[in-house]
């Protein structure tokens, strides 16, 4: 296999089955599963390292997301932004501190399902899996910040397209074909995560409760009327 | 004014013999699956007692129900809407196992499957959860009947306000005493459990306002185990879901008493429509402590009023529901006789479980065996109780002993009635005036001695006609469904995935 099949399979044919299956999968799953969309909170058998697990690894994991998901949105914004070093320099550190968050809270959220007989007793196989993908993908995600920093200028001048030219269903691979092995690793794992979303606990962030914060207080159902 | 109608019940704890039969039924048909172990949508306390999940009332540590805040506004004591975001990944009070007690069953193949030896075989306990062997530390009635009163009783929340003396008399060997305290979900009229899922899973049934968790928009945020102040939401540890007592709709559709009604061996439990002002839900919930238990009854609307009557017709509530609402033994309970209390009214989210206070130990005398009354106060012994009257003003009056005391006093005053009606060994004139300080007729004592004791079935239950025959049309073999989550489910019950 050449070079560029290879780059063709990974970065190119990868992410568009794992997206067919992510959008397939999750509507399929709501439509016909709906009582499996469920968080699966384990915090009622264990109420303490939960915190010093959950919390951290949510806000650390949902931060960088956010700030992936900007990059991706708005690169020339972040370029700007980038312009004074000084604001180069608080987002770079920033970044890593949530990266080593998420890190901590994820090794916290294994450490707790390993020691916890009760918590293990409803861990199945897909949170295990689903564990050690992401365990990898934040600990490659943390590397890439130390070995390859000011993540945010080379993403929002060279992925940004890249994840741009999928999306638009042009996809040219020649931009991430040029990263570093570190930054190739993370992007294929990152789509491997969207196709074995819908098969995991993971869906739960898709049902994020936003009507609550305008319904009304209380809610009461009619079967006859109204 | 908007009319609904509510189920609602009436516990007679003067009746209640502790024999948790109402409990066992309800686990054999509802919570007799994985996950649901540890759940009991009914249980019986012992009171004193620390309850189930321990010491459940203190609200200190729970942050169930509501509070009024500072600018006058009903607010969610453990979250809000603000601050539902925040605390999402973590409830910071969200009870854990814990506080219930870890379910757990007995190797009972060993006693069989062992191999010869010196000793016998003996079956020990192992968790329902992990399958591993455990030491059992706690369960849903540890302290049954006083049962290490010193350890468990003594952290009653209600035994705040007593005197030491008070506190000593109801531990005291000698004289220790205690009544029952079965309990469901009280299916209130403004449930916090509802108010606070940020997913909207729960919900009140408009035409009966039972209320109940939709198993498929939970998503296991945990709102409303920390919220309910009764602790009658549970989380199901295996499948991710909240569950809790669904007063056996299904049983009410089809005309049947709930599950723990019907089978109540002391004949306890009342059921029957009330009919509210849902337009005063807000107004009523933010009154003061002391002002909680006649506003709550001051939205019980008279069935038999001719406006009423109209005017629930305009709101559209069916004649039948109307004609039942007028023979609903509840609504003689609570509102013609004054005798039947909400539970903890203070947590604001108006309760439609009202419980008789007990009487009977109560009226046990305090020395030998002759009950001793003055001629200046005949209820003499109501006021200076066994179970002194501030513990069960602080379960069923908000600390205040007023709404309690009457009811007492009625409930003596029939005994005393009856006496003289029957056996004749007391003063009619006594009777009669203990009949007249305690605000009750003859004919009024009557109707509650018949109530309370000649109760037929379809005295205790008039169940409003649901109309739902077409929703509940069972196809399915109930047998094949046992230990599974429900009906309607094709799969059975799993988790996840």
């Amino acid at each position: 296999m050449t070079q560029h099949t290879f780059d063709q399979f990974l970065f190119v044919g990868l992410p568009y089955v794992c997206l067919v299956i992510f959008f397939l999968m999750t509507i399929y799953r709501y439509r016909t599963q709906s009582f499996s969309y469920s968080s699966l909170s384990s915090q009622f058998l264990e109420n303490k390292q939960h915190f010093w697990a959950v919390v951290p690894f949510h806000y650390g994991v949902l931060i960088v997301t956010a700030g992936h998901l900007l990059a991706f949105l708005v690169p020339r914004s972040i370029l700007i932004w980038n312009t004074h070093p000084l604001r180069m320099f608080i987002l770079e550190v920033s970044a890593l501190a949530f990266g080593f968050l998420t890190l901590l809270g994820m090794i916290g959220l294994i450490v707790r399902r390993l020691g916890n007989p009760k918590v293990r007793a409803v861990t199945v196989l897909s949170d295990w899996v689903l564990f050690a993908l992401l365990l990898i993908q934040v600990v490659l995600g943390v590397s890439i910040a130390v070995f390859h920093p000011w993540g945010a200028g080379w993403f929002s001048a060279s992925l940004a397209p890249y994840l741009w030219s999928v999306f638009l269903l042009r996809p040219d691979p020649t931009y991430v074909a040029a990263m570093p092995w570190l930054v190739k690793l993370h992007v294929i794992l990152a789509f491997v995560i969207v196709g074995y979303f819908p098969f995991t606990r993971l869906v739960h962030v898709l049902v994020i409760p936003n009507p609550y914060l305008w319904r009304k207080t209380q809610v009461v159902r009619w079967y006859s009327r109204r | 004014m908007n009319i609904r109608s509510q189920v609602s019940m009436v516990f007679h704890l003067d009746k209640c013999i502790g024999c948790h039969t109402c409990s066992i039924a309800c686990k054999n048909v509802w919570t007799d699956r994985k996950g649901a172990e540890y759940m009991w949508w009914n249980n019986v306390e012992t009171k004193p007692g620390a309850g189930y999940p321990t010491t459940w009332e203190d609200q200190d540590k729970y942050k169930g129900g509501w509070e009024v805040n500072g600018d006058g506004k009903l607010r969610i004591k453990s979250t809000g809407k603000l601050r539902v975001v925040p605390n999402i990944f973590h409830n910071p009070h969200m009870p854990s196992m814990d506080d219930y007690y870890e379910p757990w069953t007995y190797e009972y193949e060993k006693l069989f499957d062992a191999p010869e030896g010196a000793d016998q075989p003996i079956a020990e306990p192992i968790s329902m959860v992990t399958g591993k062997k455990m030491s059992v530390e706690a369960g849903p009635n540890w302290d049954d009947d006083l049962g290490g009163s010193p350890i468990y009783a003594a952290n009653d929340p209600n035994l705040n306000g007593l005197t030491e003396e008070q506190k000593l008399q109801l531990m005291s060997v000698e004289r220790l005493v205690f009544f029952y305290l079965p309990r469901i979900c009280n299916h209130c009229l403004n449930p916090v459990c509802v108010a606070s899922c940020p997913s909207g899973a729960l919900y009140k049934r408009g035409e009966d306002g039972i209320v109940l968790i939709d198993q498929n928009r939970c998503r296991a945020w945990r709102s409303c185990v920390a919220a309910c102040p009764y602790k009658k939401t549970y989380f199901n540890w295996f499948t991710g879901k909240s569950e809790k007592c669904i007063l056996c709709f299904p049983r009410l559709e089809t005309g049947q008493a709930p599950a723990c009604f019907h089978s109540c061996v002391g004949r306890i439990r009342y059921l029957g429509v009330l009919l509210y002002d849902a337009e005063r839900l807000e107004e009523v919930a933010k009154m003061p402590d002391d002002e909680l238990v006649e506003a709550q009854r001051s939205m019980i609307l008279d069935p038999h009023d001719p406006k009423i009557i109209h005017e629930a017709r305009r709101c559209g509530i069916s004649d039948d529901v109307i004609e039942s609402a007028q023979r609903s033994p509840v609504y003689k309970f609570v509102m013609e006789w004054k005798i039947a209390l909400p539970p903890h009214i203070e947590y604001r989210t108006l309760p439609m479980l009202f419980y008789v206070p007990p009487l009977s130990p109560v009226q046990a005398s305090q020395n030998g065996d002759v009950v001793t009354h003055t001629s200046e106060n005949l209820f003499h012994d109501i006021d200076n109780s066994r179970v002194p009257l501030k513990f069960l003003a602080n379960l069923l009056g908000a600390g205040h002993e007023g709404p309690v005391r009457y009811a007492l006093a009625k409930q003596k005053a029939v005994r005393w009635h009856r006496r003289a009606e029957t056996v004749g060994d007391v003063d009619r004139e006594l009777a009669d005036r203990m009949l007249r300080e305690a605000d009750c007729s003859r004919e009024e004592a009557d109707a509650i001695y018949r109530l309370t004791s000649l109760c037929t079935f379809e005295d205790r239950f008039v169940i409003p006609p649901m109309a739902r025959e077409q929703a509940i049309e069972m196809m399915k073999d109930p047998l094949q469904e046992k230990a599974e989550t429900g009906f309607g489910f094709v799969g059975g019950m799993r988790k996840g995935l």
